[in-house]
């Protein structure tokens, strides 16, 4: 009975891995980008005011924020994983045909981080500044890489 | 009998005629702008917020790059396709060599010096909400940008868009400098309105445009399709968007969303824009849109 129970356990487990293939690539990719929308929420949140200014709790942020702009993009973005040939994902064909500047683009993520690395826990008001550098970061890569919502 | 028949020629020769001459270009009245000195500081913040190089810049160009106001980008559209012209300070290529009149003339009447219209993918029909300080402080500043010799592409337009005397009676239609939102209850909406309706030209992608491609003002900044084909430009008014205040001065100067995503699209070089303004105009712009009606 045991036995069955995990075997039943394990089939349901595996389901979801055979519908669609890099799941795990998928699941690892858009992870990264949830860990920096929590992270800008919470400086977010500091940088309008509605939550009081915290400055460890800003320099833990922007810490994080910069964590994820040096984890390697390479092993995430296997050919075949693009919006037409999964299900779950927003991102265009265009990453493949010039991988080199897709990842050009991350790598523009660096330097504003590290910029909101150095002055977090400066001040409330550094905050605006170096998350919109960091947002221009952002938006030139989802502009031309990431297909709209609708 | 001949003369019976030839009358009603006569009266269509007369109505074509009439209609050319009451949609003939219209130009500024020069001695409004003969005594005006312009501030190249102020200037640059009209400049800024009217979103002038976002459309001038070379494709491509990055950072100052972004100054050399030398023309080049194309704009898709149901029309045709139009071509951003240099209007760096260059006197052959640009518009060195004119007078703050005609300057004048061509941002808020939409008429060029040699006396023809300019379509308007050119954004006049928001900027002739424009004072004339404000265009003298602009032009004054546009003249210490650096200038570029290279020439003005032509604009590839389908029949009949293509005739530019048509759009005397487009503009008998549409151009007109009266404000959107009637007597602004203070300071604060007084900029918000002066941003949203005249400088940033914020209807021009956010409002629905009738069959005639002129802006519908009793839906104003209510979503319409994107003029490029791809998808929908979403609404910013009060019944459309429900960011706070806070979300949208925030969002103008960062780029991200209430849930932290980041803009996209055609928004990107007009948060570019907003961020260099100070905090109180981005503020005046989400007073302005949360003041709007509920439609």
């Amino acid at each position: 009975m045991k036995t069955f129970v995990v075997a039943a356990a394990i089939a349901a487990l595996a389901v979801p891995a055979v519908a669609q293939e890099f799941d795990g690539q998928l699941k690892a990719r858009q992870g990264q980008f949830r860990i920096l929308a929590i992270n800008l929420g919470i400086l977010g949140d500091m940088a309008k005011g509605e939550t009081e200014y915290d400055a460890e709790a800003a320099q833990a942020s922007a810490d994080s924020i910069h964590a994820v702009s040096m984890i390697n993009q390479g092993p995430l973005w296997p050919e075949g994983s693009s919006e037409a040939d999964l299900d779950g994902t927003r991102a265009k064909v265009e990453i493949w045909e010039n991988f080199d500047d897709f990842a050009s683009k991350w790598s523009d993520l660096s330097a504003p981080a590290t910029n909101l690395q150095e002055v977090a826990a400066t001040g409330q008001e550094a905050l605006g500044p170096a998350l919109g550098q960091l947002g221009n970061a952002c938006s030139a890569c989802h502009d031309e890489y990431r297909a709209s919502a609708n | 009998m001949l003369r019976k028949a030839l009358a009603p020629l006569a009266i269509l020769l007369l109505i074509a005629g009439g209609a050319l001459w009451l949609t003939q270009p219209a130009t500024v009245d020069a001695a409004e702008y003969d005594d005006l000195t312009g501030d190249p500081e102020r200037g640059e913040t009209v400049f800024i917020a009217a979103g002038c190089a976002s459309c001038h810049y070379a494709p491509g160009a990055e950072d100052e790059a972004r100054l050399i106001l030398s023309g080049g980008q194309s704009f898709e559209t149901e029309f045709g396709t139009f071509r951003a012209p240099n209007i760096s300070p260059s006197p052959e290529a640009g518009i060195g060599n004119w007078m703050l009149a005609e300057f004048a003339s061509a941002v808020t009447l939409g008429t060029a010096p040699d006396g023809s219209h300019y379509y308007p993918a050119f954004p006049y029909t928001a900027y002739t909400r424009l004072a004339p300080q404000d265009v003298a402080d602009l032009w004054t500043h546009m003249q210490t940008l650096p200038a570029s010799d290279a020439a003005s592409e032509p604009h590839d337009l389908r029949f009949p868009y293509s005739i530019r005397a048509s759009l005397g009676g487009w503009k008998a239609l549409y151009l007109s400098d009266d404000w959107v939102m009637q007597d602004p209850e203070d300071e604060t909406l007084e900029r918000g309105r002066q941003l949203v309706e005249a400088l940033a030209h914020c209807g021009e992608c956010h409002t629905p445009r009738d069959a005639l491609g002129g802006l519908d003002t009793s839906r104003w900044l209510s979503g319409a399709p994107n003029p490029s084909g791809d998808g929908q430009i979403p609404g910013i008014s009060p019944s459309e968007l429900d960011w706070s205040e806070t979300d949208i001065a925030y969002y103008l100067e960062t780029g991200f969303t209430p849930d932290y995503d980041s803009v996209g699209g055609h928004m990107v070089p007009v948060v570019n824009n907003f961020a260099q303004l100070p905090e109180s105009d981005r503020q005046a712009v989400a007073a302005y849109l949360k003041a709007l009606p509920a439609n």
